[in-house]
């Protein structure tokens, strides 16, 4: 580990030094006595494997979490937060992990949330207000409407419309909790512009982020936590991905396993034809037992609702398909989980979980049958279900029914793709399935989803990741412009055909 | 992790395991305090007698809490259950020309027939069930009245008045029957499927329908398992009195509400349990009789039901916050 005050004399002053900072939560100590500064006009990154504490850390900077121990000491002056707007009124801002706009209000408004341009009269200044918002859209290079509806928007504009609340609040320090989790990589490169743009003008950015390669090109530097504690910063010019995995989870991470060639059994699901409304006109498609099935596209393509439309959620007019041969009519979620088909959504909040509830009772919830016993529900029969997940899929969590809510979102997302595992599927969908997921839970799930397909499974995995889509696929298709443009056999996979996919037109 | 919790709990001394009790379910802390209260104001408050009393007393607006529970659970409400006791109790008491039992069971199915019908309408429409419920329960106000008349029904023969001073020892059958009732339910809420995704749907019903869940059946039966308790808070009532009129069980909705709410249960819906509801019951019936034993005039007897709701509820989110 470098010393970070030496080598650092290029980057600003010290806009923040955490302290000795410490939060104990029920059962567990979430962070341990961790010190780090971040400079001004410096990208700092945050590494961590899932529940390291960094969303943690970053809740405490920003004043929605009280440390149990240590200081804040912000642009010279020790910082006693009370409250996130608080932190916002000093210049702190935090942009979540997870997104928190008011759907029903309009993007103009949320940006100003809490400080909107009143006339003299006391009414809010509409004009004021959109002409503002265009100059910081303006200026953060997004495109963005000041008067659509913030709820309406696909994900990845709602997460601008958050940076954007940054910019027009004009913070001293920005902290982005995984924000390109769900941006595509245009998308992300228009963020890093912003950030470059917030960077000359001083300020200080913490940056967390699972994707290692991002973190390469965007910090200054990088810190990383494990299981709480602080291990040390490092200049990013002067190392690699390996360096910061080492150092991440404490052992070097074998590579990444190239599959042996699949030999696909025989056809689980076929659409001869299959449309979906808004997005996807007469698609047909395939997958076979064993068969992991890539589908690529850029984010807003229609995948996820092509999906919804195979699971039941989503009605069709156009739809024929078959099951094992046999032609088949999925109208609800429930025929589909009959038939043996499971969706592990995009969405796990919104869609994937009960978030009140335990891992053990969030799992086994599509196959109650499973653990019944003379009609009441076995607890015995559900904590063994959860254990074995939990073995398998190593999900750090609490116990089998302790909420899931304040679990770290990648085991949040072991815990619904343990849900789905558990009721033996015959073919799984997967939507983007390791999203804000660390890299060593990434080639776990990885691996998994590999053994699943090896065990007769058939698996149509949805992503926007590139390296995702390569490595899993046994065949991948492209899905662009509401057709599928491209069906590649694993031998044709190289990330130049998938791009042709989603150019060609 | 799981382990350091659990031995953490085991541990515990007997009096903080108490405290740990009382914080999950304050309202079992309420009404411990008001029968401590009660007892020492007046000797006739703690006597079998009085208990057994409470119990009966509690039982009719604890028939719909009872049933209601569900419902709330499911994140929905059902505000036309006490319209749903008049009608019941006038069909019960002027059905018995057909005989004792037909009449009853007549009484009933209407009212089950009556829940189905929220639930369908509801799920079907998508409107929210605040106002659907609020519509059926002018609705079957009206149908109440249409049926009785601005009247008083009695009974010609004097089965239901039986039927209503049945009792085991000092225990009426209606509170027997009730406190049957509140174990059934606690056993189907957290035993089996149907309670289980009753929680669920009022948790993330988004999460429910991706996974398969029949949330529609779910949500519609536990509006006929509504109605239903209502149908047999109704007959109770006419049992109790021996007599209907089309005005039983006004604001009777409005008390199971506030009972449930009261016992823990989120009106957002994903939380809550028939015991905190039970508890609640018996606190409110307690207060009622506790007051007037101790003659305090009806309209203080309003105004203290009404603080002592506002304190309960200020104390469960003090001792539940996230
Ligand atoms: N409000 C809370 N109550 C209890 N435990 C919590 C709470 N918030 C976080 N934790 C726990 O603290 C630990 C750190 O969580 P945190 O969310 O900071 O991790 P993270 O590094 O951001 O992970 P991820 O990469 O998955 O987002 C985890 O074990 C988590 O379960
Ligand atoms: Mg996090």
């Amino acid at each position: 580990m470098k010393a970070n005050d030496k080598s650092s004399q290029r980057a600003g002053e010290i806009s923040l030094s955490v302290n000795g900072i410490s939060k104990r939560f029920p059962g567990v100590l979430a962070l341990d006595k961790v010190s780090v500064d971040v400079h001004a006009g410096e990208v700092h990154a945050i590494c961590g494997e899932n529940g390291a504490g960094k969303s943690t850390l970053m809740k405490v900077i920003a004043g929605n979490y009280r440390a149990d121990e240590g200081d804040l000491v912000f642009r010279g002056v020790k910082i006693d937060l009370r409250s996130p707007l608080q932190a916002k009124e000093l210049g702190i801002l935090l942009i979540h992990q997870e997104i928190s706009l008011v759907p029903e209000l309009t993007v103009a408004e949320n940006i100003f949330l809490g400080s909107l341009p009143y006339n003299r009269m006391g009414f809010v200044d509409w004009q004021q207000l959109y002409r503002r918002t265009e100059e910081v859209i303006a200026k953060a290079g997004f495109k963005l409407s000041a008067k659509d509806i913030a709820g309406e928007l696909p994900v990845a504009r709602q997460q601008m419309v958050e940076i954007a609340r940054a910019v027009a609040l004009q913070s001293s320090l920005v902290i982005f909790d995984e924000p390109t989790a769900s941006l595509t990589e245009a998308e992300a490169k228009a963020l890093f512009d912003t950030i470059r743009q917030l960077k000359e003008n001083g300020v200080a950015i913490l940056y967390i982020s699972h994707k290692l390669p991002e973190i390469l090109q965007i910090s200054d530097r990088v810190s990383v936590l494990r299981d709480g504690r602080y291990q040390g910063t490092l200049q990013t010019d002067e190392v690699d991905e390996n360096a910061i995995t080492a150092l991440m989870i404490g052992r070097h991470l074998e590579n990444p396993n190239d599959r042996p060639a699949s030999h696909p059994g025989d056809e689980v699901l076929s659409i001869d034809r299959i449309t979906v409304p808004g997005f996807i006109d007469q698609a047909e498609l395939s997958v076979h037992a064993g068969e992991i099935l890539g589908m690529y596209g850029l984010v807003g393509a229609g995948r996820s609702e092509l999906a919804e439309v195979i699971f039941g959620l989503r009605d069709s007019p156009d739809v024929s398909m078959r099951w094992h041969g046999k032609p088949v009519k999925i109208s609800s979620p429930s025929d589909a989980v009959r038939l043996g088909i499971g969706l592990v959504p995009e969405d796990r909040k919104d869609h994937g979980l009960i978030l009140d509830m335990g891992g053990a009772t969030n799992m086994t919830l599509p196959a109650l049958r499973a653990v019944q016993h003379f009609g009441f529900i076995s607890r015995d029969k559900e904590v063994r279900i959860f254990e074995d997940y939990r073995e398998k899929l190593q999900i750090a969590a609490r116990g089998p029914f302790a909420s899931v809510r304040t679990l770290s979102g990648g085991n949040q997302q072991k815990i619904v793709l343990g849900k789905w595992l558990s009721t033996h599927p015959d073919l799984l969908i997967l939507d983007e399935p390791t999203r804000g997921v660390d890299v060593g839970a990434k080639a776990e799930i990885h691996r998994l989803i590999s053994e699943l397909a090896k065990a007769g499974m058939a698996i149509i995995v949805i992503s926007s990741e590139m390296p995702e889509i390569l490595l899993l696929s046994d065949r991948a298709i492209v899905i662009h412009n509401g057709r599928v443009t491209r069906e590649l056999p694993r031998a044709q996979l190289s990330e130049q055909t998938l791009v042709e996919g989603i150019t060609s037109t | 992790m799981m382990s350091q919790v659990s031995a953490h709990e085991t541990h515990m001394m007997p009096f903080a395991k108490v405290i740990n009790v009382a914080k999950r379910n304050p309202i079992w802390l309420v009404l411990v305090v008001l029968i401590a209260l009660f007892s020492f104001q007046t000797p006739y408050f703690l006597t079998v007698f009085n208990l057994s009393n409470i119990l009966y007393q509690a039982a009719l607006i604890g028939f719909l809490a009872v049933g209601l529970t569900p419902v709330l659970i499911n994140g929905n409400v059902d505000l036309s259950v006490g319209a749903m006791v008049a009608l019941s109790a006038c069909l019960a008491v002027s059905l018995q020309h057909i005989g004792f039992v037909p009449a009853l069971v007549i009484a009933v199915l209407a009212c089950t027939c009556l829940g189905l019908l929220n639930g369908i309408i509801v799920e079907y429409t998508g409107v929210n069930s605040f106002i659907v419920t609020l519509a059926a329960m002018l609705g079957v106000r009206g149908l109440a009245f249409l049926y009785a008349g601005d009247t008083s029904l009695s009974s010609p023969t004097s089965d239901l008045m039986e039927l209503g001073m049945m009792a085991v020892g000092p225990l009426s059958a209606t509170a027997i029957v009730f406190v049957i009732f509140v174990v059934v339910f606690q056993i189907m809420l957290s035993r089996t499927a149907h309670g289980r995704n009753t929680y669920a749907i009022g948790g993330n019903r988004a999460a429910c329908e991706n996974a398969g869940v029949h949330v529609r059946r779910n949500v519609i039966v536990n509006f006929a398992v509504s109605g239903t308790m209502a149908g047999i808070a109704g007959v109770s009532m006419a049992a109790q009195l021996g007599a209907a009129t089309p005005s039983y069980g006004a604001e009777y909705e409005l008390w199971a509400i506030i009972a449930i709410v009261l016992g823990g249960t989120s009106l957002q819906g994903g939380r809550g349990t028939m015991i905190g509801t039970f508890g609640a019951v018996l606190a409110l019936a307690a207060l009622r009789n506790g007051l007037n034993l101790i003659q305090v005039s009806g309209f203080y007897v309003l105004v203290i039901l009404g603080l002592t709701l506002i304190i309960a509820l200020v104390l469960d989110r003090q001792f539940n916050r996230e």
